[in-house]
């Protein structure tokens, strides 16, 4: 009967009040997938509206300084609103829009999923709130603005700890509150099916880029292809069209906040267990008796304590595998990549820069890894500064 | 253990007229003032008790029993010392008692939802309510409950329409009707047809019917357990818990006892 399954993973852990809303998404998605006319409208949108496709960059001087596998950005970062966030929340409000639904609500952590949902809702004239943990407002108190300018609503959530797992729980709430006009567009490859399978096809652009963009420049495919995973949308993206050439590595990379030993991580994978939460069976940070875990990154778009059933799965097949990364680590590679590439990545991918740096040098010059920088660093400015101890307030 | 009284069954709360199911979040504010308030009501009339065990994040849940479920997580209330005043509780009654919590908090019992249930059941609870296991999850609670003699409580919404057959058909125990759309906490005013809600059910299954979701006053127990077999009131409960602390216990029996009494009227 369960539906959405990855392995053990996925299905639909949800209040029985929002089944027949998931049951209508599923059915309007599987009709609109394969809609040339919706592909069309969406293919337009993702090219002219938010800059398609992304840059495959070869970061030379990196390469160099490494001194060993070649590196390639995918630049994400480049996209309208600054992050890969945009190319689910197109596919989503344009299938909401299809479904005749005027209104639109979403969770956000960094504010970079509630941005893009606020840039889609005011292009596409749909009422829009956004959720957003009472504490991330803070850390991200630009991101608020920039949805307000678009016109949305930002709901400060005060509940648990306030961050991103209580925005998301606080966006379903709202859900069950007000189903008829409304569509929650999730803004990460997890919840209930059929989320975690929608939201990793309208990502799945990134891999399938990657993939004709190095065949065109290196003809051939890659060596390493290395993401940053909260939940795990750009990761995933990154990965799809790949998980069926086991020669490619696959490669998430984990906040691991203050350390894997310490209780201020949300390194899920390396922490974590098997559980149920958020509408899903997967893997969540949590104590002997199922209680979720308060998790701690420095970056508000991975401090979330579960990870999305299909890497879950992933991780189970041994097909990808998932290595923990520290803030300070994240921190030096955010300004290393400044001072390198002159590219100031979001913090989020920042963590998957980390990992670069060290798995490059442990590879052949032959060989190729491709880092997809999941958002540009702007939005963290402020923070890491005050990270590095300067008195710098936006 | 073994001093153990053998508690009634689910349907027994239903056998004499319409029945009140008070909720009651365990440990708020803690584990003796949660016993105390079982046996305070029963004495006021209650024909079934649901005792939530809390989570951590309740997605289900409106402010008020959030709130609570922070605190007696705070005061320590774990899933082992609940199992252990349960036991306590039924050494002197055995008033239907099911437990109310989330999928997580049985799935990561021990070794396991199995685990959780085979306690459960060993302990006197008589059923499961778990509002995030919807009929299609329901198959990995439903076998280990079904081998130990607890009922999977079944819950239709206002959204199920032609869903309610097929929830119903294999329905145990009671069948948990929401009465409105969005999370727990008290309405002003409920407008969903809960008659047709209840008839569908019935026409499907004869399993008895309590509506839950909203209802606080008199009045509204009464219109609601008119329209079906009796009414579940869980967040007026805890704010009386959370207003009067330690002291809520009188208030609480007083609030069942006037509730009760506007049930009975139908």
């Amino acid at each position: 009967m369960s539906k959405g399954r990855f392995g053990i993973h996925g299905g639909q852990y949800i209040p029985e009040t929002l089944m027949n809303a998931v049951i209508e998404l599923e059915e309007a998605y599987n009709h609109y997938k394969d809609d040339p006319e919706f592909n069309r409208e969406l293919t337009e949108l993702l090219n002219d509206y938010a800059g398609r496709p992304s840059r495959l960059y070869y970061a030379e001087r990196m390469t160099r300084d490494l001194g060993g596998a070649k590196i390639y950005l995918k630049r994400e970062d480049l996209n309208h609103t600054g992050a890969h966030k945009i190319n689910n929340v197109l596919g989503q409000v344009l299938l909401a829009k299809k479904m005749g639904k005027t209104r639109v609500i979403a969770e956000t952590g960094a504010g970079q999923h509630g941005v893009a949902t606020a840039t889609a809702a005011a292009l596409m004239d749909m009422e829009c709130e956004i959720f957003m943990g009472k504490e991330d407002t803070e850390r991200q108190a630009l991101n608020v603005y920039r949805m307000r300018l678009l016109g949305a609503k930002v709901h400060a959530v005060t509940s648990g700890t306030a961050t991103l797992k209580d925005a998301v729980s606080e966006t379903m709430r709202e859900w069950t509150n007000r189903i008829a006009d409304t569509h929650y567009v999730l803004g990460s490859v997890m919840g209930p099916h059929p989320f975690p399978t929608i939201v990793r096809d309208f990502q799945a652009v990134i891999s399938k880029e990657i993939r004709q963009q190095l065949m065109e420049k290196e003809g051939r495919l890659p060596d390493a292809v290395l993401a940053c995973v909260g939940g795990g949308s750009n990761a995933i993206g990154s990965f799809y069209h790949f998980i069926g050439n086991p020669e490619v590595q696959l490669i998430g990379c984990e906040a691991a906040g203050r350390g894997v030993n310490t209780a201020e991580t949300a390194a899920t994978i390396a922490t974590g267990r098997l559980g149920i939460f958020h509408g899903m069976k997967s893997y969540f940070c949590q104590d002997e008796y199922g209680q979720i875990a308060p998790v701690y990154s420095i970056s508000a778009g991975l401090d979330y304590p579960g990870v999305g059933p299909e890497h879950a799965h992933l991780y189970d097949m041994g097909r990808a595998q998932y290595v923990p990364v520290t803030d300070d680590e994240a921190v030096d590679a955010f300004e290393y990549l400044s001072r390198t590439e002159g590219i100031i990545p979001a913090i989020e991918s920042a963590h998957a820069v980390a990992y670069a740096r060290k798995l490059a040098p442990t590879m052949g010059k032959d060989q190729i890894i491709v880092v997809t920088i999941s958002g540009r660093g702007d939005k963290d400015c402020a923070a890491i500064a005050r990270y590095r101890g300067e008195d710098l307030h936006e | 253990m073994s001093k153990r009284v053998m508690n009634k069954k689910i349907s027994d709360a239903f056998a004499n007229g319409k029945a009140f199911i008070p909720f009651i979040t365990c440990g708020n504010p803690s584990l003796d003032i949660t016993e105390q308030l079982v046996y305070a009501c029963e004495e006021a009339g209650a024909d079934l008790i649901e005792l939530g065990i809390p989570f951590s994040d309740p997605t289900a849940e409106g402010p008020v029993i959030q709130a609570a479920n922070m605190r007696a997580l705070a005061g320590g209330a774990t899933t082992d010392r609940i199992f252990a005043m349960v036991e306590r509780i039924r050494q002197k009654t055995d008033i239907p008692m099911v437990f109310m919590t989330y999928a997580n908090v049985v799935f990561s019992y021990g070794k396991g939802t199995e685990d959780f249930i085979r306690k459960a059941a060993e302990i006197g609870m008589n059923g499961l309510i778990l509002p995030d296991v919807p009929f299609e999850e329901k198959e990995e609670f439903d076998i280990p409950c079904k081998k130990y003699g607890l009922d999977l409580i079944s819950l239709i919404a206002p959204t199920s329409h032609e869903r309610i057959k097929m929830i119903a058909k294999e329905a145990n125990g009671f069948v948990y009707c929401v009465s409105s759309l969005g999370v727990t906490g008290t309405r002003t005013e409920i407008t969903t047809d809960i008659g047709a809600m209840v008839k569908m059910v019935k026409e499907a299954k004869d399993v008895p019917c309590a509506v839950g979701f909203g209802i606080s006053t008199p009045e509204q127990a009464k219109n609601m357990a008119a329209q079906s077999d009796g009414a579940i009131v869980g967040s007026a409960i805890v704010k009386l818990c959370a207003a009067y602390g330690a002291e809520c216990v009188p208030k609480v029996k007083e609030y069942v006892k006037s509730m009760k009494d506007a049930v009975r009227e139908n």
